[in-house]
């Protein structure tokens, strides 16, 4: 038998698990980033202040670290039923990379030049006209490629949630290991394809997004 | 037992416990990141090799390092490295973190400093060839003082990312922060107060390198016209 074939598809039961953690955590994490990136240029500063806090927060301390704070300290702050394991993993990778992609999106809007700011006031747009016409458009431009590169974060920081018991790809390398000790390097070489693969997309994206941003931008 | 709550008794009694663990993490990271500053060259010269097919493999390889998850690699090194025939030894946890996070880091290193050698103008080396300079005296003299400032708060950004991904060599077993921290809870039921503590500790320690390296680009910027930024965006994330 060929070892390759029996581990494959063991592995491949971890993939709807690293695969729907990607998803949900990547969506909240733009979520988060637009919320918090708007919120970081607010003109009041009670909200500035708040904002930096969870940034400065999720960004001063490590995924892992959070993931298990979250684990332990949701059931205290929630009560015990309110959220199973993979909420919470979806919750610590959510929150953690929102948090720097907040900065991009912050980074992205200042950066849109100033003369187009100042025209659009000329064009006698309201503020709600401005952003969302001229100033939103280009930024998101100018964002891309960094999200990108944090979505291929973002999946790497989902091998994480095998910690919390959650059967993702790693997981099941864990467990084909434990039985296969001799298979391990194989088992974890295959393991980190499955990932590479999930990747390479993502990767291709990124690349398409750099020429993108470059494109049709007015940046200071 | 329940523990599900939290006691500022607890909190008290876990920071000394934790804080056991602080010069581990800082020794993982400091062999690490040396590791990876050297390892960066060994990218940078394998990418400098003018043979496209060998650029291309040497790309992906460092692409396939840097976009798989370094947990993964750890466990790769750790638990089968020493089944591994002929080559395979087993390693220390320390030596692990050391090699498995710094292969993974050194891919970015490798990155920052092909975009500080890049950043050096064209003129520049066409003016040392022009001046009949050395090989030796062209880099030394002209390429590295020009190349070599500008990575600078890029290389201290991923310091920072790379300190606060050392705490998970935890699961492979170096006794750092988290290490100890999850030790605590296990004996006391109550991890909450002791995973806190790793919180504060690692957000003491990063944010006020982070306030550094942020006002050293200013200065670096103002001073260098950082063209070295603008071109290292591809792959690198900066954060």
């Amino acid at each position: 038998m060929n070892p390759i074939m029996d581990i494959a598809p063991q592995l491949a039961r971890g993939l709807s698990i690293t695969l729907t953690i990607l998803v949900a955590s990547a969506l909240f994490a733009y979520l988060m980033a637009f919320i918090a990136g708007l919120c970081s240029l607010s003109k009041n500063i009670l909200i500035r202040k708040i904002t930096g806090l969870y940034v400065e927060i999720f960004r001063g301390t490590s995924l892992i670290v959070q993931l298990f704070w979250l684990v332990y300290a949701i059931p205290i702050l929630f009560g015990l039923s309110l959220a199973s394991n993979w909420v919470i993993g979806v919750m610590a990778i959510g929150l953690n990379y929102g948090a720097y992609l907040s900065e991009v999106v912050r980074s992205s809007i200042l950066a849109v030049a100033p003369g187009q700011f100042e025209a659009a006031i000329a064009l006698n747009m309201s503020s709600f006209q401005r952003m969302r016409l001229v100033i939103f458009p280009q930024a998101v431009r100018m964002m891309l490629p960094e999200f990108g590169n944090y979505t291929i974060q973002m999946l790497k920081g989902t091998a994480l949630v095998s910690l919390i018991g959650l059967n993702d790809v790693l997981y099941f390398g864990n467990i084909l290991r434990s039985s296969n000790l001799s298979y391990g390097p194989l088992i974890y070489i295959m393991v980190l394809v499955f990932y590479f693969i999930l990747a390479l997309p993502l990767i291709f994206l990124t690349r398409k997004a750099e020429k993108v941003a470059k494109k049709g931008v007015a940046s200071s | 037992m329940n523990t599900n709550y939290w006691s500022w008794d607890r909190l008290t009694e876990a920071f000394p416990f934790v804080l056991e663990g602080i010069g581990m993490t800082i020794a993982v990271t400091f062999a690490t990141f040396l590791f990876a500053l050297i390892f960066g060259f060994v990218w940078l010269f394998l990418r400098r090799i003018p043979n496209r097919s060998l650029n291309w493999f040497v790309t992906w390889i460092m692409e396939f390092i840097r976009s798989t998850p370094p947990l993964v690699q750890l466990f790769f090194l750790y638990f089968a490295w020493p089944v591994i025939p002929y080559v395979g030894v087993t390693l220390s946890a320390f030596t692990c973190a050391v090699v498995g996070l710094g292969i993974h880091f050194s891919t970015y290193i490798g990155e920052i400093y092909r975009s500080g050698i890049e950043s050096v103008e064209k003129g520049q080396w066409e003016a040392a060839t022009a001046l009949n300079f050395s090989i030796r005296d062209k880099w030394l003299k002209i390429i590295l003082p020009q190349a070599i400032p500008p990575t600078i708060p890029m290389l201290g950004n991923y310091f920072i990312i790379l300190f606060k991904e050392v705490p998970i060599t935890s699961t492979i077993g170096v006794q750092g922060i988290l290490y100890m921290a999850n030790t605590f809870g296990a004996r006391n039921w109550a991890y909450i107060e002791a995973l806190t503590i790793v919180g504060l500790i690692l957000l003491a320690l990063s944010y006020p390198s982070a306030l550094c390296i942020r006002k050293l680009e200013v200065k670096m910027n103002t001073r260098f016209n950082n063209n070295a930024n603008k071109k290292t965006n591809k792959g690198v994330t900066s954060q």
